[in-house]
């Protein structure tokens, strides 16, 4: 393989290529379909037509050097690029073939369909009960106290962190240890039942141990939820998703099956990413 | 290697003096700061702490029935119940004669003294016809005599208080009808042109009411545009930049102003009466709001966004993240802002004087539309009178502000604690 990569060395110019995405980005039955999609903060873009579409049930990895878009792609998907003063969307994203961008789509109710999970564990400062319970109190998903109570074991239960919580709910979601807190911001994400979970590199501010309990969980989820996750280690691609998406410099390089992707890169850039030249 | 080793061990002494002689620097400053607190403290509380006592005399007087009936309060305000008190007086010291040495006696009681009678007689009307024990204020000059504020070295001549007056003291001092008591008066009584009869209550009330009315109004208010400013108006336009600029502006404008604006909008557009806790409320609010609002914006802008887009995430709207999860972050903030601006209010004087508050009122305010005055007010209405009795009373005033103020900021402290220690 080392032969091939000094063999060939011409970076291709992103600027002036007609870049195309390599690979297939369509898929039959898509849960999310994106059609050339451009942000922009402010003057400056920082993602370049991109299309891809994201399958139900699946996990799918989007990993790329750091700033190449990622982040930004995932918020395009729950619209938390909203907030951010001076972004600003193109193109066509659709969620079960329905415009998230359209007028008449509430971005609140979006987010409870399409939740998200952030780099650095983010609880409340409230109670682990309150953590939990917070989604589908405003959103009015329990009729009744033992009904949020069932939501709430449910949901600790399916991120795994039932057991270590459960005689403690009443407790401030501050005092668990980091891993414990992810895996709570997972809880209570999942607690308003959605179809899609974004993660942007949810185990970066974690210890190795609580990262594979982690990457263990997101194998589990998948059988509900389509999950969407940023990573910076090609290993966890390689180990908790099927599809995996190469981004550089803002523009979506390569996209396929996450074994295809590793062992046999079509693009030369993708191949230097994985192959640890830069990155 | 070695040579780093040696090149930083060589350094090391002096960083450590360095080190050592800024920690000196450091603690030099606070001991600084604090002597001067405490010279201030000390020096307060040296000359005001007497006003919290005062001389009382015993008299004994004749509640002349032909006098005092009815004794309803219109005929006693006709009454001639000075008479009774010089009557009293005279047969204390029946060896008074002289006209000029009378007067002298006389003035032994405070002017006071006929309304404490005429409370007397309206609190036990069944008491006419006998002759009853009443302590009564001493006048200013003896007041001072008796707390040691009178020379006795000096010439008598250069003295209020003469040696004859002594004499009397002394012989009513030895009948027990002399005492320094618990001075109620300083608490309860409005202002007086007598000092010893001058009390704080008016101030004391002005000021309180203007402190109820300035929180009621600059808190909300300021949270609401804090809030506006900082989580749902857009960034980078002309108009939220105008009026930023705008409300730190107004926050370095000098206090006076206000009390011109306060003037003019609330008494002269809106017609307020003068001189009421309202306006000075008002006029105060003014003042507070841009403090507030600054204060309450750094609160807001300290809440970690990821707690913003946790809730968000989730499906939060803006509205509901503000007031579930931002907003108690930062009420601890906002209230310790709020509080350092009512502090500033408080002991405000200037905008004051502008909308009529140094009015001489005696009687205190029973609601937020009658006249009163503010205790920074009292302070300088009394530093400048002329009586001596007024001196140790002024400082006591400020002693009630302070402690009025440490009030305010311990209320403050527990009530931080307490929104913080929820996590
Ligand atoms: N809030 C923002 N304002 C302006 N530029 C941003 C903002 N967020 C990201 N960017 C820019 O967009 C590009 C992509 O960033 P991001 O999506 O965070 O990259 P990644 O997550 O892949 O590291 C970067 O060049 C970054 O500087
Ligand atoms: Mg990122």
């Amino acid at each position: 393989m080392n032969t091939v990569i000094t063999e060939r060395h011409t970076t291709p110019d992103l600027e002036t290529d007609d870049h195309r995405t390599v690979g297939d980005y369509t898929l039959a039955e898509p849960r999310f379909t994106c059609r050339h999609v451009n942000v922009f903060y402010g003057d400056k873009q920082a993602l370049f037509d991109i299309n891809l579409d994201i399958g139900q049930r699946e996990v799918i990895a989007l990993i790329g050097p750091s700033g190449c878009g990622k982040s930004t792609f995932l918020r395009c998907l729950n619209r938390m690029n909203d907030i951010i003063e001076g972004c600003r969307v193109e193109g066509d994203i659709r969620l079960d073939d329905q415009d998230i961008y359209a007028k008449e789509m509430d971005p609140v109710l979006l987010r409870a369909r399409v939740g998200m999970v952030f780099q650095k564990p983010n609880p409340f400062p409230k109670s682990i009960y309150d953590n939990v319970a917070y989604g589908p109190r405003i959103h009015g998903l329990a009729a009744n106290r033992t009904e949020l109570d069932e939501i709430v074991e449910t949901s600790l239960k399916r991120a795994g962190l039932w057991k270590e919580v459960k005689d403690r709910l009443d407790h401030p979601a501050t005092g668990l240890s980091g891993g414990q807190q992810q895996r709570l911001c997972i809880a209570r994400t999942i607690a308003v039942n959605p179809e899609v979970v974004l993660m942007d590199e949810p185990c970066s501010a974690l210890d190795p141990i609580a990262t594979a309990t982690i990457e263990q969980l997101i194998d589990e989820l998948r059988s509900r939820y389509t999950i969407v996750i940023v990573t910076h280690s090609m290993q966890q691609a390689a180990r908790v998703s099927q599809r995996t998406a190469y981004f550089h410099m803002g523009r979506l390089i390569e996209v396929g099956e996450t074994t295809e992707i590793f062992t046999n890169p079509r693009h030369p850039l993708t191949e230097d990413y994985i192959t640890g030249r830069f990155g | 290697m070695n040579k780093t080793l040696e090149t930083v061990q060589a350094g090391l002494a002096r960083r450590r003096r360095r080190e050592s002689r800024f920690r000196w620097y450091g603690r030099i400053a606070i001991f600084v700061s604090l002597a001067f607190l405490a010279m201030l403290i000390v020096s307060i509380v040296a000359r005001g702490h007497k006003a919290f006592w005062q001389t009382e005399i015993a008299i004994d007087v004749f509640l002349d029935p032909e006098e005092l009936t009815p004794p309803t309060r219109e005929h006693l305000a006709k009454a001639d119940l000075t008479g009774l008190i010089k009557q009293s007086l005279r047969q204390m010291f029946p060896e008074v004669r002289q006209r000029r040495r009378k007067r002298a006696l006389y003035r032994l009681v405070s002017s006071a003294a006929p309304y404490q009678l005429r409370d007397y007689v309206l609190a036990h009307p069944d008491r006419i016809g006998q002759t009853v024990r009443l302590w009564v204020l001493a006048g200013a000059d003896v007041d001072l005599y008796q707390k040691g504020y009178v020379d006795p070295e000096t010439p008598e001549s250069e003295r209020r208080i003469k040696d004859y007056q002594i004499a009397w003291l002394r012989k009513l001092e030895s009948e027990g009808r002399l005492v320094l008591r618990f001075n109620r008066g300083f608490f309860l009584n409005g202002d007086s042109r007598e000092p010893e009869q001058a009390g704080i209550q008016v101030a004391f009330r002005g000021s309180l009411y203007m402190m109820v009315v300035t929180f009621a109004l600059s808190f909300p208010l300021g949270i609401a545009a804090a809030i506006y400013l900082e989580e749902f108006a857009p960034r980078n336009n002309v108009w939220v930049d105008l009026i930023e600029i705008n409300i730190n502006n107004l926050a370095a404008v000098p206090s006076i102003v206000f009390g011109l604006l306060g003037l003019a909008v609330f008494i002269g557009w809106f017609g307020l009466p003068r001189s009421t806790p309202l306006v000075g409320g008002l006029t105060l609010t003014l003042m507070t709001l841009p403090t507030v609002i600054i204060a309450s914006r750094a609160a807001l802008k300290a809440v970690p966004p990821s707690i913003r887009y946790a809730a968000l995430g989730i499906g939060a709207s803006r509205v509901q993240t503000v007031f579930h999860h931002v907003l108690p972050l930062a009420m601890p903030g906002m209230l310790t802002g709020a509080i350092i601006g009512m502090a500033r209010a408080l002991g405000e004087t200037a905008p004051l004087l502008m909308i009529g508050m140094v009015a001489f009122i005696v009687d205190p305010p029973q609601s937020l539309l009658d006249p009163a005055t503010a205790l920074p007010v009292q302070i300088y209405l009394w530093a400048d009178s002329p009586e001596r009795g007024f001196v140790e009373r002024t400082s006591a005033a400020i002693i009630v502000l302070l402690l009025f103020l440490g009030i305010m900021n311990l209320a403050a402290v527990l009530l931080r604690k307490r929104l913080e220690r929820r996590w």
